[in-house]
């Protein structure tokens, strides 16, 4: 046991050597590894085809990105807490097949289209709340591990959607489609309305991240939860909330995604998860928790969606090596923010 | 005492069982040489995990219900797998606890089954085999598929008559396999034979909509003049109709899709999308009538034709009637 006085200097030392890495990490290049990657990407993007640099080819990439975007929001914060979620793809395509269900029922019964597509959206930010909460509920008063929860409501929520649409197709009502077209189809001062959405949570999950006591909670039991605990912070109560809000988040993509397409089937939202973990990790927050950025998220998000764009606008490689050049710039990009040792 | 009455009971009940397998094996045997007094056919197919199976599934429960209806003396029983080696479980159970005389199966891979329906077969069960084909033919006494030639060949044909032989192209595939390959180079073999036809890009878009959608933005973004499209697949054809009405573009006369599917086919019927006009047959129906050529077949005694492809045919706002089921899901 050290005595006194040689634990004294100990709380000063420490605090020295935090604001040392904390200065350090400021001018770390490292971390500017997504950046440097995607600007890296649009560099090659554009002189291997022009059209690339247009506008309305920004704007698609981005629209497309906002669902896997606004997923990624809400992954961070899992994974920062220590947590995963296996479940989103599967849970966003149930959402969009429940919420297809109840708007083609009310049609009938409610007059306005509008108020019908309102009460749709309402629903699935609702269910997708639900079904995250249910997630932290069983992870944490279940105790159960969060990949064995989530792996299990993946199947569940797959094979109930697949079930509902009987192996094919739920399908919204063509009235429906024309009123609800807009929320994917339409911009605002030039951009489409799923890029100020995606921008909008990512605003609101930054300053939920770093300058809330939410925030500092969810990062300190990613970081020690024994410490977490003793320092007499709710555990439970917070992962609960981080699987609920990725859940809602979960909820906003879909609302977003409906009008893409108006239907849902078996195959809507396959793999999203692997898309959402990725450009969280691209993004560079860590695997194992404790430490995060939300910005790097969205950096992570659009860069995935930059290298499919590309290859889709090129043909100088074989389509059966698409998916080995997306492994590649993965990895590139995850060695270019590699944390040091 | 009661040890030897046990043993007694265990003896008469042990030879009454052996005499009853004796009797149904000749049953069975007899079957395989004369025209079946009872008929116990196994389906064995992929569950419904996509619209193409969701309808597979449906139509083969389709023909469940009107053959045990029309002939009381057949059995059938359909299992779906969501993999390969569930189908090769389920079907050890068809033949060993239903006792199935006959089998037809939609195999999830050719290599991985051929071995389980090869055992079945030794067992004296009847097997038509449904799309893919195994990797011996000799696990099987029928095959029975869809012309996925044709699904290539067809579009292409009407393509080349329709614009005079000159045209842009832009063409989605499905996901890598044989099938994908063989529809692929049917198309692209016809075509060959128009200079003034090219095809401007094939991507694959995994038979999905959400995948269609994005690779047919980029189409866009990159092909500024395109005549037609080949979507290759009714549900991928979804996906391209929302991007070219995204991006309103008028230079593109038509979208061709694939397989039939019934609001493909009500669209043509109805002429409600000026971009939709003909769609070649590949119906999941094919299971239906593998499902009846074999009971029917089977109760009569009969062998079906070693293969029998079911023609694929073109489908227009004129035949468009025949093709339309509205009960199915696909």
């Amino acid at each position: 046991m050290p005595s006194g006085p040689t634990s004294a200097p100990t709380p000063a030392t420490e605090a020295g050597a935090v604001s040392a890495r904390k200065a350090g990490r400021r001018f770390d290049p490292h971390r500017f590894g997504p950046v440097v990657g995607l600007v890296l990407l649009l560099i090659v993007g554009t002189a291997l085809n022009p059209d690339f640099a247009t506008w309305d080819n920004m704007m698609n990439v981005l629209t497309r990105t906002a669902f896997i975007g606004i997923i990624s929001i809400g992954m961070c914060f899992v994974i920062i807490s220590g947590g995963i979620d296996l479940s989103v793809g599967s849970m966003a395509a149930l959402i969009a097949g429940g919420m297809i269900l109840l708007m083609n029922a009310l049609a009938g019964s409610v007059g306005s289209p509008v108020v019908v597509v309102a009460l749709g959206m309402l629903f699935a930010l609702l269910l997708g709340g639900g079904f995250g909460l249910a997630h932290g509920y069983l992870i944490t008063r279940g105790r159960i591990e969060p990949f064995i929860v989530t792996l299990g409501t993946l199947g569940i929520f797959r094979a109930v959607l697949t079930w509902l649409a009987d192996g094919g197709a739920i399908t919204l009502d063509n009235d429906l489609s024309d009123a609800y077209g807009p929320v994917y189809y339409g911009s605002l001062l030039g951009i489409p309305v799923p890029v100020w959405v995606f921008l909008a949570v990512s605003v609101a999950g930054a300053v939920l991240l770093n300058r809330t006591a939410f925030g500092r909670y969810v990062q300190a039991i990613g970081s020690n939860e024994q410490v977490a605990r003793f320092a007499a912070v709710d555990v439970d109560r917070v992962k609960l909330l981080t699987y609920g809000l990725l859940g809602v988040c979960v909820g906003i993509a879909t609302v977003l995604y409906v009008p893409r397409l108006g239907s849902a089937s078996p195959t809507t939202g396959l793999l999203w998860e692997l898309e959402a973990i990725a450009a969280v990790i691209v993004g560079g927050t860590s695997f194992k928790g404790g430490e995060g950025r939300i910005a790097g998220t969205v950096i992570g998000a659009v860069l995935l969606s930059v290298i499919s764009n590309i290859l889709n606008l090129t043909s100088i490689i074989s389509v059966y090596l698409n998916a080995a050049v997306q492994g590649c710039v993965i990895i590139a990009v995850a060695f270019l923010q590699r944390r040091r040792p | 005492m009661s040890e030897v009455a046990r043993y007694t009971r265990r003896m008469v009940l042990g030879t009454g069982l052996a005499m009853a397998a004796t009797v149904a094996l000749g049953a069975g045997l007899g079957g395989v040489a004369f025209a079946a007094d009872t008929v116990k056919l196994g389906v064995s197919i992929p569950a419904a995990t996509h619209g193409f199976t969701g309808g597979i599934v449906w139509w083969a429960n389709q023909a469940k219900a009107e053959l045990e209806k029309a002939h009381p003396n057949l059995k059938i029983t359909v299992k779906t797998a969501s993999g390969a080696p569930e189908q090769a479980n389920q079907l050890q159970d068809l033949v060993t606890v239903t006792k199935i005389d006959s089998l037809v199966i939609f195999p999830f891979e050719s290599a991985a089954l051929t071995q389980p329906v090869l055992q079945a077969k030794k067992k004296n069960v009847y097997v038509t085999v449904v799309d893919r084909g195994l990797t011996d033919p000799s696990a099987q006494d029928a095959y029975i598929a869809g012309d996925n030639t044709a699904f290539g060949r067809i579009p292409a044909e009407y393509i080349a008559k329709k614009y005079n032989g000159k045209a842009n192209i832009v063409a989605l595939r499905g996901i890598p396999t044989t099938l994908d390959n063989e529809r692929w180079e049917a198309f692209t073999g016809v075509l060959k034979q128009y200079p003034d036809i090219k095809i401007l890009d094939g991507k694959y878009a995994n038979w999905n909509r959400d995948d269609a959608f994005k690779v047919t933005q980029d189409f866009l973004t990159r092909f500024k003049d395109i005549d037609v499209v080949w979507a290759a697949d009714d549900d991928m054809a979804f996906g391209v109709l929302k991007a070219i009405e995204q991006a309103k573009r008028t230079d593109i006369k038509e979208v061709f899709g694939g397989a039939g599917s019934k609001t493909m086919v009500k669209t043509i019927l109805d002429g409600s999308n000026p971009l939709i006009h003909a769609d070649v047959s590949y119906s999941p129906k094919f299971i239906y009538d593998a499902i009846k050529m074999t009971a029917e077949a089977r109760l009569k005694g009969d062998k079906l034709p070693a293969t029998y492809i079911i023609p694929s045919s073109l489908i227009t706002k004129e035949n468009a009637k025949e093709f339309y089921f509205p009960d199915s899901p696909y």
